[in-house]
């Protein structure tokens, strides 16, 4: 099992949650990483060391260049910021169902 | 039953599909008529809208501010690009958490279902990046809810 409070704490800064989006679409190196930022290399190199200590990337040796990609609990991470959409969405369309019924009451009872 | 659905398409869209047991002019009110926008469009538990602007026509804008119990706050801002009464709305939004979120275009069809309505919503964004940074978004709020839940059992 992987450390979930290290996931959270990983997850709770907005540079890295970006940089988790990035490694979505694909294996990514330091350089490439950094460049959208307007970020040092060492501040991006930070923020990478913080996301594979909480498992959510992992490194490859590719020679000289050490490209990051997303590991299983990065992957999860992006199922679950999915996962939360859908539960906001669900919770106003229902509250929607609501409003819809009484709408509907509402118009009953002029015509009456 | 749940009787949502949500899923992404390609590297930019967002499709969620919803049916409701009222006619389409009134799923159609219900997205543009600002005192029935502020009892429904609130997200997770403990949010509520105190400002709700929306001027339904082609070119009006639109505002929504949201805030909770605990003083935190964002809100939305947005123009109509295109309504057909009843059956479509098209608008651009962004989420202002303070800083501007690009553009998200949102494309929204209400279709008579049986007794009901067919509710289809197409959200475009700009790249695959900011996608992910919007479904990010929702997981923060999520995550905010469930940390005021935990708050309430400690």
């Amino acid at each position: 099992m992987h450390d979930l409070d290290g996931a959270f704490s990983a997850l709770a800064d907005p540079t890295r949650r970006a940089i988790l989006a990035r490694l979505a679409k694909g294996e990514a190196t330091v350089n490439e990483l950094a460049e959208p930022f307007e970020m040092t290399q060492p501040a991006i190199s930070q923020h990478l060391k913080v996301l594979e200590a909480a498992g959510l990337i992992v490194r490859r040796v590719d020679g000289t260049k050490r490209p990051r990609r997303l590991a299983k609990a990065g992957v999860e991470a992006m199922d679950q910021w999915l996962g939360a959409l859908r539960k906001a969405l669900e919770k106003n369309y229902d509250r929607l169902d609501e409003v819809l019924g009484g709408m509907e009451k509402h118009k009953k009872g002029e015509k009456r | 039953m749940s009787k949502m659905t949500l899923k992404t398409e390609g590297d930019t869209h967002v499709i969620v599909t919803r049916h409701f047991a009222a006619p389409p002019e009134a799923v159609y009110r219900a997205h543009t008529d600002p005192k029935l926008i502020q009892k429904w469009l609130l997200g997770p538990e403990g949010w509520t809208m105190p400002v709700c602007i929306n001027e339904a026509k082609p070119g009006g804008k639109f505002r929504y501010e949201w805030t909770n119990a605990k003083g935190q706050g964002f809100h939305i801002t947005g123009e109509y690009l295109e309504l057909q009464l009843y059956s479509k709305l098209v608008h651009i939004e962004r989420m202002h958490l303070p800083d501007a979120t690009p553009d998200n275009r949102v494309e929204t069809r209400f279709d008579a279902d049986g007794n009901g309505t067919l509710m289809t919503m197409r959200m475009t964004l700009p790249d695959a990046q900011t996608r992910a940074g919007m479904l990010a978004t929702g997981m923060q709020r999520g995550m905010e809810a469930s940390y005021v839940r935990l708050e309430g059992m400690i």
